[in-house]
């Protein structure tokens, strides 16, 4: 911007918002040419475009999940139930396999997420504390293996020599940590909890554990929330780790349960040709119930911490 | 006093700084207990896997253990790339994952720019909160949903491809299967990738604006010569990051798409390496591959992140 076109534009936008209302107007709305409001036509067509194409088919889900096994099966329901009824969700809450999975999902997630969070926070609390002998290296000890890991069957083999294939422990101790929600935590440290505080702490005679309990746990608050429910949300929806280690189906969270019903589509059959036809609709149906009833607790904390999340996005993509 | 003052300045530097540890180490011994547990974690998934790896180059049996198990040199890796099936899983994977790179990478950028226009604010959020949202629904659900609307008999989207002369099963289909994995990926990723760019947009000073708009900018010149300088270090580290990951594209999804008709193209190093070493129990050959896998990944990253560094001033580190 040149000096001149400065003092021009000041000398004729000044006078003319004095006299209009003091309040001013956004001026990008007002200096809008025909050029720019027929990019604003495609900025919405495409903005819309691309929401249609997210939602619509998650309503067909959830228009197949309430509607009749017969109008399911033949293909007939696009983005309204037909023929509207619940026998879809009544014969996924009678499957015993299917609540046995939803319990082990809630236990697996609710003590995973527990597990997590707490050695998270023992490992980036003192990484984010400069006088920590050693920290540059430990950090490069996290951080690396971001970059390179041991692989499947290596790690497999250490489950293995420890006992844990096929127990609930490896469900929830192989995976424990992930470097990305260490860096998240160690970036807010770092940025959020002032020194002056621990100084005043430490005049106090409060020691370190201490200060981390009285002090910097209840100020980040939204710290835990974001990274508790990335590991909650990916002890939900991981498959991985129990197809690998687990092979008692007693033990088996719902995403595997869900493989085998929906993608092997394993189901038993009826006897008699009718009976056939008839389970063959109803397990069509059941697949969307079942779809909407396991996506449902993820969907419901979803809003509530989108916002967070987003702040989570924001507080990794820092460079540290 | 004075003899201790000398001594104390007779103290060589590293002495010094040895105490000073040492105090440090007592002051705050309560940060190096914390220590203990997650540094174990590291120490046991991570790098005991990553020490593992030694046996690729081993004739692993369960017997003689790791480190017992007679020494084989580079065999397992010969007898993979003998094997015609190698040249089709590197080309697999390299295909799969560069298709999603080229088509997904800049689909949140575009999305973050048009956002970013948008003055109605409840327009803006309802585009925001349903685009996020199948980020959160698992990769389980994802293939099953693929599968039912695009099963002729059931699905809405076989009818769509119907009107188009499209009657075949998509996901029987080898050459629909690079498409279906990636296109159904930036549906369920596009959405919540752009957050990382509208974060660096609203970062942008606003005074840049400003300038731009008293000089008589149009909204397109706007995104031209402010918007994308503005996010263009964010745009670098997505990308180093994204070609970086280029041969460590996901299990998970690949392996629940595979059926026996599209495995010609779905077949990728990760799922390969899974059955070979867990339903083969071939330890040794599976670990060679996959660490073959992660040494050109390691490589890979490395390099862009040299390139990106010379090139534009922007790396990881």
């Amino acid at each position: 911007m040149t000096l001149k076109t400065a003092t021009r534009a000041e000398l004729e936008t000044e006078p003319e918002a004095k006299r209009r209302k003091p309040k001013r107007r956004r001026s990008t709305q007002v200096q809008d040419t025909p050029v720019d409001r027929l990019f604003m036509v495609g900025v919405y067509v495409l903005l819309t475009t691309f929401l249609l194409i997210v939602l619509v088919p998650l309503i067909n889900i959830v228009a197949s999940s309430f509607s009749s096994p017969a109008a399911v099966s033949g293909g007939r329901v696009f983005l309204w139930p037909v023929e509207f009824t619940f026998r879809g969700y009544e014969a996924v809450l009678n499957n015993e396999a299917i609540l046995a999975g939803f319990g082990n999902s809630l236990f697996y997630a609710v003590v995973g997420t527990l597990v997590s969070v707490a050695l998270t926070v023992m490992i980036a609390y003192p990484l984010s504390r400069s006088e920590l002998v050693g920290r540059r290296a430990l950090i490069g000890g996290v951080l690396f293996t971001m970059l390179f890991s041991g692989g499947l069957i290596p790690t497999y083999m250490v489950v293995r020599a420890l006992g844990m294939l096929d127990t609930r422990w490896a469900m929830i101790i192989p995976a424990a940590i992930g470097a990305w929600q260490v860096l998240i935590a160690m970036t807010f440290f770092r940025s959020s909890i002032p020194g002056e505080l621990y100084e005043a702490a430490q005049l106090d005679g409060a020691s370190d554990l201490r200060f981390l309990w009285s002090v910097v746990l209840p100020l980040s608050k939204p710290l835990l929330a974001v990274i508790a429910l990335m590991y909650g949300i990916g002890q939900w929806n991981s498959y991985f780790s129990a197809l690998i280690y687990l092979r008692s189906e007693e033990l088996y969270p719902l995403q595997l349960v869900l493989r085998n019903l929906l993608v092997l589509n394993n189901n038993a059959g009826g006897t008699n040709l009718a009976g056939q036809i008839e389970a063959q609709q109803m397990a069509d149906l059941m697949k969307f119930s079942l779809i909407v009833v396991s996506t449902v607790p993820v969907m419901l904390v979803y809003p509530f911490v989108a916002r967070h999340f987003n702040k989570g996005v924001m507080l990794g993509s820092v460079k540290g | 006093m004075t003899a201790a003052v000398e001594a104390r300045t007779a103290m060589t530097l590293r002495e010094r700084r040895r105490t000073t540890r040492r105090r440090n180490l007592r002051r705050h011994w309560q940060l190096y207990l914390l220590l203990i547990l997650p540094v174990a974690y590291f120490v046991i998934f991570q790098y005991i896997p990553m020490a593992n790896n030694v046996i690729a180059f081993k004739d692993y049996n369960v017997v003689d253990g790791i480190w017992g198990s007679p020494w084989a040199g580079f065999e397992h890796f010969e007898r993979f790339f003998a094997n015609p099936v190698a040249w089709d899983l590197i080309r697999n994977t390299l295909m799969l994952s560069l298709y999603g790179f080229l088509a997904g990478f800049p689909i949140p950028i575009i999305i973050a720019l048009a956002l970013n226009e948008v003055r109605v604010k409840f327009f803006k959020r309802t585009v925001q909160m349903v685009t996020y949202a199948p980020h959160f629904i698992s990769t389980v659900i994802v293939v099953s949903m693929l599968i039912l609307i695009f099963s002729p008999r059931i699905g809405f989207m076989a009818d769509v491809l119907g009107f188009f002369g499209m009657s075949e099963n998509l996901l029987a289909n080898p050459d629909a299967f690079r498409s279906v994995y990636v296109w159904s990926d930036i549906w369920q990723t596009a959405g919540y990738s752009a957050i990382i760019y509208m974060a660096a947009l609203a970062g942008i000073d606003p005074s840049l604006y400003e300038a731009a708009r008293l000089d008589g900018a149009s909204r397109l010149q706007k995104i031209r010569h402010v918007d994308l300088p503005g996010i263009a270090p964010t745009v670098v580290v997505v990308m180093i990051l994204s070609v970086g990951s280029v041969m460590a594209i996901g299990f998970e999804k690949a392996f629940l798409l595979q059926n026996p008709l599209n495995l010609s193209t779905s077949e990728i190093i990760a799922t390969y390496t899974y059955k070979i070493g867990l339903l083969n129990a071939d330890f040794s050959l599976a670990t060679a591959v996959g660490l073959f896998n992660s040494v050109i990944n390691l490589i890979l990253l490395l390099a862009v992140n040299t390139v990106s560094k010379r090139v534009t001033g922007n790396g990881l580190w």
